[in-house]
């Protein structure tokens, strides 16, 4: 263990292990997981279907427990965490994109942005400024008074994206960011991903299974079966 | 934090206002059904009571005939000794009021109406517990003389005088002409639907003389004093009068002897099980409404499970996605019984004009049905959220 080392890693899992179901049923998702992630790093988890990539991700997200191991945060164990401070912990340091968007329906981009700064008690000027400012920085200005069904695929992405970062948390996770949306629009939110990585500093931690969103990653991490596989740089990125 | 999530549950409510609307409706049509026909009922019962008590509560009628109901074609008539019989062997009783009855067109100037002309005593007006709007009743002297003066109803003095005062002017009944002296105040329809104001009261003795030409008595009208009973009273006057008209012992009575406070039970005990009814009725309305609640509380709830799994994994506290949701069913809850209490208000004064019944503020009702809307309006509004904001974030996020 190094929970007590000077300055922690960002995330640090050791020997994570996820089981659903029980007995006969259960299905072993992720049999003993070990890496490192360092700030400001951009992390591509890739692998086939049922290899435990987004299970991975949910458990770096506190979306999720895992069933045994370690996960530390700055150095602090999450899953000994009670579930308010779980909660807490993915207010002020995580932001999510899923592959679904996950806006909340009927409500304006503006409201879907302001909202996690709602939860942090923020007032209402700041709220807005921030949400705006936010909305700006992915290009959707103009568009804030738009509910989801009124934007395309790739706009609601970057509604996702702005309402994620713009706690100005300290890792981005992104579960299939492009999953649902065509090769180009994928490639506009790759580029948004990677350029508030590198000019933000946002730690970005993304699941895909396409390996031409993966090579916007400064490291790919590959999954088979539970398992850490390969482990490497980027060089192209 | 309860600031914020107050702004939460209402930017909810304002959402998703198509199930805001249904929400309420639900609240709105239990409530105001459950409040309006309680009322109404209420209404209804407090016109019987108060026909009941305009007719005297305990008042014994006695009429020739087997049957209750109008005397029957043939059947021996009082007389005028019948009356003094009961009321000097008799103890207990406030009045006995001897009195014959006979339709009459009466006239004044150009006006003329078909009514009841009724003879009687000075103590018809106690018995039949009639007040004066206007003017004076007969005394026993002009009652004795048979004197031709008249009290008459509202409902007579409205076809021959419109609104003026009648009291010293003079009507004509058939071929004889009378002086009013008196207007009885309006007591409105009978319990039986009849209306009572539609009357003329006459001394026994002239009614007798000029209208029926005989000396038969109709009807005795006997009020017994408070707190005697009427049952004894009854008993003790129907075995008088088979003395007195000699039947025996195997035979039938040839009179009946009608009790207004057994009337008075009756119809108030059937009113009291109309109301039952209603609110039977209405609290099955209620129970929809409760029902139809649930059900879009239920409906909504996969989409509002993603919800709280969104509101989860973007920070939200538990307890504040609860306080949220608590909020929005108190919220709707509230506003669908407070529209359900001034909707039924409305309904009920609407509805007691048309159906001619007092409005009866009852605060139980609205107290009780606002109570149980907003009950369920809560516990269908929360439990689900209770119990998807348990799940751990990924699981209300991918339910289906």
């Amino acid at each position: 263990m190094t929970g007590v080392a000077p300055h922690p890693a960002l995330i640090e899992v050791a020997s994570v292990t996820k089981t659903y179901g029980q007995g006969q049923a259960a299905f072993q998702a992720l049999s003993g997981i070990d890496f490192v992630i360092e700030e400001g790093e951009f992390v591509a988890v890739m692998g086939p279907s049922g290899s435990g990539k987004s299970t991975v991700m949910n458990i770096l997200g506190c979306l999720d427990t895992p069933s045994s191991g370690a996960y530390l945060f700055r150095g602090v164990r999450v899953e000994q965490l009670s579930r308010n401070q779980r909660a807490l912990l993915r207010r002020h340091y995580l932001g999510f994109v899923f592959q679904g968007f996950n806006l909340l329906a009927r409500t304006s981009a503006l409201e879907n942005v302001e909202l996690p700064l709602l939860y942090r008690g923020e007032p209402a000027a700041a709220r807005h400024a921030a949400a705006r400012a936010m909305l700006e920085a992915v290009g959707l200005k103009g568009w804030e008074t738009h509910t989801p069904a009124e934007l395309s695929g790739g706009q609601q992405q970057r509604v996702a994206i702005a309402r994620a970062i713009v706690t100005r948390p300290s890792v981005l996770l992104a579960d299939e960011p492009t999953g649902n949306l065509d090769s180009q629009t994928s490639r506009e939110i790759m580029e948004l991903i990677s350029t508030l990585n590198r000019e933000r500093g946002i730690t970005v931690l993304m699941v895909t299974h396409e390996a031409d969103m993966a090579r916007y990653a400064k490291r790919i991490i590959h999954f088979v079966d539970g398992r850490v596989d390969t482990d490497s740089r980027n060089e192209a990125a | 934090m309860l600031w914020n999530t107050l702004l939460l549950a209402l930017r909810a409510i304002r959402r998703n206002l198509l199930r805001s609307f249904l929400t309420i409706l639900g609240i709105v049509i239990g409530v105001s059904a459950v409040i309006t026909m309680v009322t109404i009922g209420n209404g209804a019962t407090r016109v019987v009571q108060d026909q009941i008590a305009s007719m005297g509560s305990n008042l014994l009628i006695v009429r020739p005939g087997q049957r209750l109901g109008p005397t029957s074609v043939g059947a021996q008539s009082f007389k005028l000794s019948d009356a003094a019989a009961v009321e000097a062997q008799m103890s207990g009783l406030e009045a006995v009021a001897p009195t014959a009855t006979k339709s009459a067109n009466v006239v004044h100037m150009a006006e003329n109406w078909s009514t009841t002309v009724t003879g009687s005593t000075t103590a018809y007006f106690r018995a039949g517990n009639w007040r004066l709007a206007a003017g004076r009743v007969f005394n026993d002297a002009e009652e004795r003389a048979g004197k031709s003066v008249c009290v008459i109803g509202e409902t007579v003095r409205r076809e021959l005088f419109g609104s003026r005062n009648p009291v010293g002017d003079a009507i004509r009944i058939k071929q004889f002409a009378c002086e009013v002296i008196g207007l009885l105040a309006s007591k409105g329809q009978s319990a039986m639907g009849r209306d009572q104001d539609d009357t003329i009261i006459m001394p026994l003795r002239t009614v007798q003389r000029r209208l029926t030409g005989t000396q038969d008595v109709n009807t005795l009208m006997i009020s017994v004093q408070d707190g005697v009973s009427t049952e004894k009273a009854k008993n003790q006057i129907t075995l008088l009068m088979r003395e007195r008209r000699k039947i025996a012992a195997n035979e039938d009575d040839n009179f009946n002897v009608m009790d207004t406070k057994q009337i008075a039970e009756t119809l108030t005990g059937t009113t009291r099980v109309m109301t039952t009814l209603l609110g039977a009725v209405a609290a099955v309305s209620l129970l929809v409404g409760g029902i139809g609640i649930m059900n879009i509380m239920l409906v909504s709830v996969t989409e509002r499970t993603r919800e709280i799994g969104i509101r989860l994994a973007i920070g939200a506290l538990e307890r504040e996605v609860l306080l949220q949701f608590l909020i929005e069913a108190v919220v709707l809850a509230a506003l669908g019984g407070l529209l359900g209490i001034i909707l039924a208000t409305a309904a009920s004064i609407g509805l007691a004009q048309v159906m001619q019944v007092p409005y009866l503020f009852n605060p139980g009702i609205n107290a009780l049905s606002f109570l149980f809307s907003a009950v369920i309006g809560v516990i269908f509004g929360y439990v689900p959220a209770h119990r998807a904001a348990r799940l751990d974030p990924i699981d209300a996020l991918r339910h289906e």
